[in-house]
């Protein structure tokens, strides 16, 4: 075991962790352990865009991003959070162009715009042109351009490092951060990290889910650590459902298609989304347009012979603005599909896609200990977090932004802590919790394997914790999870080395995902009504009175070592929009 | 009610699947330090991944197979392996692709390496460090002087269509990996880095060509270049990455980009 000493450690290397990075170098000892080379983090495949109301092409400004932002999020959104994400925005965007990111550019010169799902001119009039892009692959843009920035502020990185656990340690009655351990899978070797300041920036928890736009690594490793330390878990029951994924694959297709003009058709060639959201139609938030399209399905319209997809149609754009727009996802349709966009419509269906909640944190990207206590030290941002800026559903754009606007906040807060601050003393045997699990999972010699644990979770989630819910699908599927997590203790690996083994790895990675997929269903049974991404065909309205409140998630262990999830609930922090119907 | 389409089964049943042999080059040391090939026969649909059937082998047949992978579908970069002695991403390689079926049995096994002139560390795990040194090299980031302006700095269309096609690399590799030149002397920058200068020498707002140049006309730079287009064809992206290459070459003579 080895250990190491930084003021600030960040954890991931997508946007969130980089463009904290590149702000905490400048001001104090920075690591950034990441289990994937930065430039393979998820963030690059984001593709629509990134909100900012820089008013390049028509007239827009801040306060209706906050608005549609809030609305979007179904109001469960903290509304000083949404503000500070609309405002923050447009020097986030023009931060991006300064470090050199090639955005798409207006005959003018200045970055280029377009339509995306949920943002409006004048609080819901008409879809305005928000989104700031490159082609459709804005994510990979940012990405790159946000590494290119760590080299020349030459921040130091530790490729393929797996954080498995988060320190904590009391000072004066208070746990305060002391640091993470981390396995390094090149070698084997566990690694104790202490810090002043620990970034969280992990990403996702999409893959248990079977059919998902996540990458097969977002397996919510930075939550289920914080979870495990006693930390909670905010909003967890708010997934979203992307409308537009590969048929059965799951991968994105941009809802910036639909901004340049593409439009979704069930088999009798209607453009459903009429019926469903009059004036924002096929750029209606995710949620709707998810939800009309499992209608359209459920009532038979569904396109194919079983009926179980529905077609986005872009035959009817010029192949040069595919070309020029959209040169990634008419590719995916090609190479996978077999399909020529120019003239036939591509299959598709929702996929599970980004999770609202997370750590909870306040605007500074603090991570919270309960309702009101920060945990000093430790700071949390992008998906992993929840700050909420995205409520009960995210909108399309607010994702890339999110990670820009809260990743340099928490960078800044964390290096700032870090300069004032003392380490902390490393808990005694720092690394004794990960080099247990290490041991036990390669040393097991049960007879149970991931590929079918995980496989079992995957078709439970996707069965009964997707876009319709019901009390009697989710206790199907929690009931499930419990027999699945008591499996999974006898699990065994084949790979009984030390050298880069991956085996071990997605065992471990199967074991977040179960303890959060169980988060998610206990969180979703106790919300008794619906609202964004959680849609409970039982309780089918959005219930303000009872729960116009975040769910804050705490696992607890009793005294004969038996797990259970508490929930408690947090207010949710309403400045100037009071809750309306939402119509799109 | 659940979700609707996923209440069914999702295969019909085993007819559409194929046997498909996937011979592969193992490689760990802990064991042995001998490379060996491995057969595996799988039944698979042909219209799946390589990077399905890499799966399907590790969780089913053999939990020692090593390599990486992320996003799955050809952007994130980790996934570039020599597949049947051509680089390719094996999550853009559907099986259907590259093989000929006669029956249900493909006629010839499916060949899998890492790619070539990098360290391999185990199976299809090899030393990126070299390879990302190298991009490191060329200084990829926007260069400026003077100061910044209150906006975006201005550039048009067409400024902007001039360095397109060299911003969309994944990093992956396959195209330096594909390098002849590089094979035999692995201190040659290779055409990744290159492409990458590219996109910061030809981009308008930039003020480090010359500096970037100066890198690229060392001895281990641009003029190693023997433009056998491996390179290109090795492009999971479709970058033009022999063209760029000569762009650059262009511009240390001229000094004009």
């Amino acid at each position: 075991m080895q250990i190491h000493k930084y003021d600030t450690v960040i954890v991931g290397a997508g946007g969130a962790g980089m463009r904290a990075a590149i702000e905490a170098t400048k001001r104090s000892r920075t690591a950034v352990l990441t289990k994937l080379y930065p430039t393979r983090s998820h963030t690059g495949a984001a593709q629509g865009g990134m909100a900012a109301a820089l008013a390049n092409v028509e007239e827009d400004n801040w306060e209706w991003h906050t608005f549609d932002t809030i609305k979007g999020g179904d109001y469960l959104v903290d509304q000083d959070a949404a503000e500070i994400l609309a405002k923050e925005a447009i020097d986030s965007v023009l931060d991006l162009e300064k470090m050199g990111l090639p955005f798409n550019r207006t005959p003018e010169g200045r970055i280029d715009q377009r339509r995306f799902g949920g943002h409006s001119r004048n609080h819901g009039e008409a879809p305005v042109r928000r989104s700031c892009y490159a082609a459709d692959r804005t994510g990979h843009m940012i990405l790159q351009t946000l590494y290119q920035n760590c080299v020349k502020e030459g921040v130091e990185f530790y490729n393929e490092f797996y954080v498995l656990d988060l320190l904590l340690n009391e000072v004066d009655g208070e746990r305060r951060t002391a640091g993470v351990v981390a396995y390094e899978l090149a070698t084997g070797e566990l690694h104790v990290f202490q810090a002043k300041a620990v970034v969280f920036a992990s990403g996702g928890n999409g893959k248990f889910y079977k059919v998902t736009s996540n990458a097969h690594t977002l397996t919510g490793d930075g939550q289920a650590a914080a979870l495990r330390r006693g930390l909670p878990l905010e909003d967890m029951e708010f997934f979203q459902f992307h409308p537009t994924g590969i048929w059965k694959m799951g991968i994105l297709l941009t809802e910036g298609a639909r901004g340049e003009g593409g439009i979704l058709r069930n088999k009798d060639g209607e453009r459903f989304m009429e019926k469903y959201a009059p004036v924002m139609k096929d750029l209606a938030s995710r949620d709707v347009v998810s939800r009309s399209i499992y209608t359209e399905i459920r009532e038979g319209r569904g396109c194919g012979p079983d009926g179980d997809h529905v077609y986005l149609d872009l035959t009817h754009l010029p192949p040069e603005q595919l070309d020029a727009k959209l040169p990634d996802i008419t590719e995916f349709a090609r190479t996978y599909l077999g399909i020529e966009p120019y003239t036939d419509p591509i299959p598709i269906q929702p996929t599970a896609h980004y999770a609202m909640g997370g750590m909870p944190t306040n605007v500074l990207g603090e991570v919270l200990a309960n309702n009101t206590d920060v945990v000093p030290g430790l700071y949390a941002a992008g998906e992993v977090a929840c700050v909420s800026v995205h409520g009960a559903n995210r909108l399309g754009t607010n994702s890339l932004l999110d990670i820009n606007v809260f990743g340099r906040r928490a960078g800044i807060a964390a290096a700032e802590y870090a300069a004032t601050a003392d380490f902390v003393e490393l808990p005694d045997e720092p690394a004794k919790f990960v080099a247990d699990e290490v041991e036990r999972m390669r040393d097991a010699t049960g007879g149970e394997r991931v590929t079918e644990i995980r496989a079992a979770l995957q078709e439970t989630m996707d069965k009964n914790a997707m876009v319709f819910r019901t009390e009697q699908t989710l206790k199907e599927a929690l009931e499930e999870i419990t027999e699945l997590r008591r499996r999974y203790r006898d699990v065994s690996v084949q790979d009984k080395g030390r050298r880069f083994n991956t085996d071990l790895l997605e065992a471990l990675e199967l074991g977040n995902l179960l303890e959060l997929a169980e988060v998610l269903v206990v969180s979703a049974l106790a919300r008794k009504e619906s609202r964004g991404g959680h849609y409970r065909e039982d309780y089918p309205n959005r219930d303000d009175v009872n729960f116009m409140r975040h769910t804050m998630a705490y696992r607890e262990v009793d005294a004969e070592g038996n797990e259970s999830i508490r929930l408690d609930y947090k207010p949710v922090v309403v400045t100037r929009y009071q809750p309306m119907e939402r119509k799109y | 009610m659940a979700t609707p389409t996923l209440e069914k089964p999702a295969e019909a049943g085993a007819d559409h699947l194929v046997t498909v042999t996937f011979r592969i080059r193992r490689f760990n040391p802990e064991v042995s330090e001998e490379v060996h090939w491995q057969d595996f026969e799988i039944a698979i649909d042909p219209k799946e991944r390589v990077l399905d059937a890499l799966h399907q082998i590790k969780w089913h047949e053999d939990g020692t197979l090593t390599f990486r992978r992320s996003c799955a579908h050809g952007i994130c970069g980790s996934d570039a392996m020599r597949i049947n002695g051509k680089n390719r991403l094996a999550c853009k390689t559907l099986i259907k692709d590259i093989t000929t079926i006669k029956g249900s049995v493909a006629t010839k096994p499916i060949l899998v390496e890492p790619i070539k002139g990098m360290t391999v560390l185990k199976d299809l795990v090899v030393d990126m460090e070299p390879f990302f040194q190298a991009y490191r090299d060329v200084m990829p980031f926007l260069i400026t002087s003077g100061n910044e302006p209150t906006r975006e700095r201005l550039q048009s269309a067409e400024d902007r269509e001039r360095f397109d096609d060299t911003t969309k690399c994944i990093l992956c590799a396959a195209c330096t990996s594909s390098c002849p030149v590089f094979w035999n002397d692995g201190q040659y920058f290779g055409p990744a880095a290159i492409v990458n200068a590219h996109r910061f020498i030809f981009d308008s707002r930039d003020e480090g060509g010359e500096q970037r140049l100066e890198v690229l006309n060392d001895k281990d730079g641009v003029w190693r270049c023997r433009t056998t287009f491996n390179c290109t064809d090795a492009c999971p992206r479709g970058i033009e990455v022999t063209k760029a290459i000569q762009e650059v070459k262009k511009a240390l003579i001229t000094r004009r980009f």
